[in-house]
């Protein structure tokens, strides 16, 4: 019907009809399954390979929309509909895994989410049973000492790239900073590592500090960039304002400048920690793994989720069903965490972020 | 003659000025320190493998030999995964910055930011345990059917432990980095060039040509360089999916893979000692040195383009 009014119009190009794309879509991918089928290029359920089905099901559907546009609408049509063809592949490509990942993991996740699991630490377990709790307990201490040694750190030299800094030294600072965020975390790992080695000999290097530092050492450029991007869109109006009635500058700083700036900021140091909170490499190096509860982390091994979530999946006992289920749960418990968190942030930068 | 020059304005230094500058300074100075500490203390505890340490039994012809096939598990490793990514970033930043209806476009942003959050020990377990195993009667079709590719050669793996599954592990993982930054410089296309073209008549593929690609193909190498600066470093997935060996090879489908100097030093590191564990830290220093390279590449690609951009 559509195609017949486009026909009398004298400004409308012929073009294919809306609905063109969602039903070639559909037939090209049920057709493809049944070329499968009918073929009996199956396996020994009955069912296609599914890669080799989306495979035929796309070429067709590229193919077909070629075609087609290519005779109605011509070739630079044609070429059009084929970026838009590719470029949605793309993104649908990026969401297959994200979904995918989700649903094993909360589908996995839930058998053993029990309140043993949050109760209890691996101490004398072998085999079912067992819990989390030494590992949530050792995430949440040495995240928190990692966010109190990074945020100071990072918000002061923040201020000392916006404020202060000039010449050769803030250049310097600003490019090192963009490096250190592309440190890998195994690195940060070593270091901590080698550096308490130093420091205190090989009998005492892991402890939960030492995780805490390796998680700094990431974590500190997240912030001082998050920070520096909020010092710098506060209004020079504010600091003139505040020198004009002869405040000095650093308390127009700590008085003016960082409150305008807070809620950004707090949105950046909760980023910054859901982005470490799931390290696994350097927690694995300079934290170690235990089975049993630990809440000193200044002294021996320090269990946390991600190296929870690992050491259940790599050194499985006997009963390998039971260590596999906890590593489930152990993922989604941290994924919840990390949700959690990213959460927080959003509403933080919503709520608080300044008006008008 | 005081009179008839006006006063220069005397500087104040209070000292709650000078301590708070010198914190701030100091703090800015603590990063460079962070930086250097980092390769002084890997380099400290290397010595002693690297100059004639007793490391006959795990590396018998000498450190350098030890870390080659690591070196070139990792950057083959993460190459691959470049391959896979880069193009698929493209699309997916053009999908959201010039394909996508306006009002979703920000919340398909945040999507695919969503990729980022998630632990890479998630995605190590996710990797062998759903991924490896979709992929492996693919493998086999690959390995039996074009097998005249040196890439799909071999004794095709039966578990899907495979340097290919790595690679496509590796790729989800750095595809959200990649696609944000592409995504930034190509909305920063300047919307009149966008409009001109498309007022000469330009489909919207024709424009992308013409005015975003153009303008944004620092931004797409700059994002290349973060995404291998990335993957380089990736720990965990690696070390849970990829059944490793220290061979150098091609082949990407058998289950002797040359393994990466980040998963080679988590498999071993808690459980050697003496002179071997300082040889891990040499290989972590190997990788440091690596990785700052490529990170010092990329950041003066972006920074010369932040400046080339300012003077437009």
């Amino acid at each position: 019907m559509a195609t017949t009014e486009t026909k009398y119009s004298l400004e409308a190009l012929p073009s294919l009809p809306k609905w063109f794309t969602t039903a070639v879509l559909l037939g090209s991918f049920a057709s493809s399954f049944a070329i499968f089928i009918g073929a009996r290029v199956v396996d020994e359920s009955g069912i296609p390979n599914l890669i080799a089905v989306a495979l035929l099901g796309w070429v067709l559907f590229m193919l077909v929309t070629f075609i087609a546009s290519r005779s109605v609408e011509g070739p630079r049509k044609a070429t059009d509909r084929m970026v838009t063809g590719l470029v949605s592949t793309a993104f649908t490509l990026a969401v297959i895994p994200l979904i995918s990942l989700t649903y094993t993991v909360v589908t996995n996740g839930v058998a053993r989410l029990d309140a043993t699991f949050f109760t209890n630490s691996m101490r004398n377990v072998v085999g079912e049973g067992g819990g989390a709790l030494h590992a949530i307990v050792g995430t949440l201490e040495i995240t928190g000492i990692a966010t109190l040694v990074s945020v100071p750190v990072g918000i002061m030299t923040a201020i000392y790239l916006v404020e202060y800094g000039r010449g050769r030294l803030k250049r310097a600072v600003t490019f090192f900073v963009d490096v250190m965020t592309g440190i890998p975390s195994i690195v940060a790992g070593l270091f901590a590592f080698t550096f308490f080695l130093i420091l205190l000999g090989p009998q005492s290097a892991i402890n939960g500090f030492s995780g805490a530092i390796s998680l700094a050492v990431l974590m500190t450029p997240v912030v001082v960039r998050a920070t520096e991007e909020m010092l710098k869109i506060v209004p020079n109006e504010l600091r003139e304002a505040s020198y004009a009635l002869g405040v000095p500058k650093w308390l127009t700083i700590v008085k003016v400048v960082l409150p305008t700036a807070l809620a950004g900021i707090a949105t950046g140091i909760i980023i910054a920690i859901a982005r470490v909170i799931g390290e696994t490499a350097p927690l694995l190096l300079a934290a170690g793994f235990t089975a049993n509860m630990n809440y000193d982390p200044f002294n021996e091994k320090m269990m946390t989720l991600p190296v929870f979530v690992y050491t259940q999946f790599a050194n499985q006992g006997i009963d390998s069903e039971a260590y596999t289920e906890r590593s489930w749960s152990g993922a989604l418990t941290l994924m919840l965490i990390v949700m959690v968190l990213n959460l927080v942030a959003r509403i933080i930068s919503r709520v608080f972020s300044p008006k008008g | 003659m005081s009179t008839t020059q006006p006063d220069k304005p005397k500087i104040v230094r209070r000292p709650g000025d000078i301590i708070f500058s010198r914190l701030a300074s100091t703090a800015g100075i603590s990063i460079l320190a962070t930086l250097a500490a980092v390769a002084v203390f890997l380099f400290i505890q290397a010595i002693p493998a690297l100059f004639g340490g007793d490391i006959e039994e795990d590396a018998p012809d000498g450190p350098f030999a030890y870390v080659a096939p690591y070196i070139f598990g990792t950057l083959y490793g993460s190459l691959l995964a470049l391959l896979i990514a880069t193009p698929l970033a493209v699309g997916i930043a053009l999908y959201i910055s010039h394909f996508a209806n306006r009002r979703l476009a920000q919340g398909l942003g945040y999507l695919i930011d969503l990729l980022a959050a998630i632990p890479s020990v998630v995605y190590g377990l996710w990797g062998i345990l759903v991924l490896a195993p979709f992929f492996t009667p693919t493998y086999i079709w690959l390995n039996e059917n074009l097998s005249w590719l040196p890439l799909f050669q071999g004794q095709v793996s039966a578990t899907g432990r495979t340097m290919a599954t790595v690679a496509v592990v590796l790729a989800i993982m750095i595809l959200p980095i990649m696609a944000a930054i592409i995504r930034e410089v190509f909305l920063q296309t300047p919307r009149l060039h966008e409009e001109a073209a498309l007022a000469l008549g330009a489909t919207r593929w024709e424009m992308i040509k013409m005015a975003v690609i153009p303008f944004g193909r620092p931004g797409i190498i700059s994002a290349m360089m973060l995404g291998l600066g990335r993957a380089l470093g990736e720990t965990m997935a690696v070390a849970m999916v990829l059944s490793p060996s220290s061979n150098v090879t091609f082949e990407i489908l058998t289950s002797q893979n040359p393994n990466t100097i980040a998963a080679n030093i988590a498999l071993n590191f808690p459980e050697a000692g003496g002179d071997y564990r300082s040889l891990l830290i040499g290989t972590g220093l190997a990788l440091f040195l690596i990785t700052m390279v490529i990170n010092m590449i990329a950041r003066y690609i972006i920074s010369r383009r932040a400046a080339f951009s300012g003077a437009n």
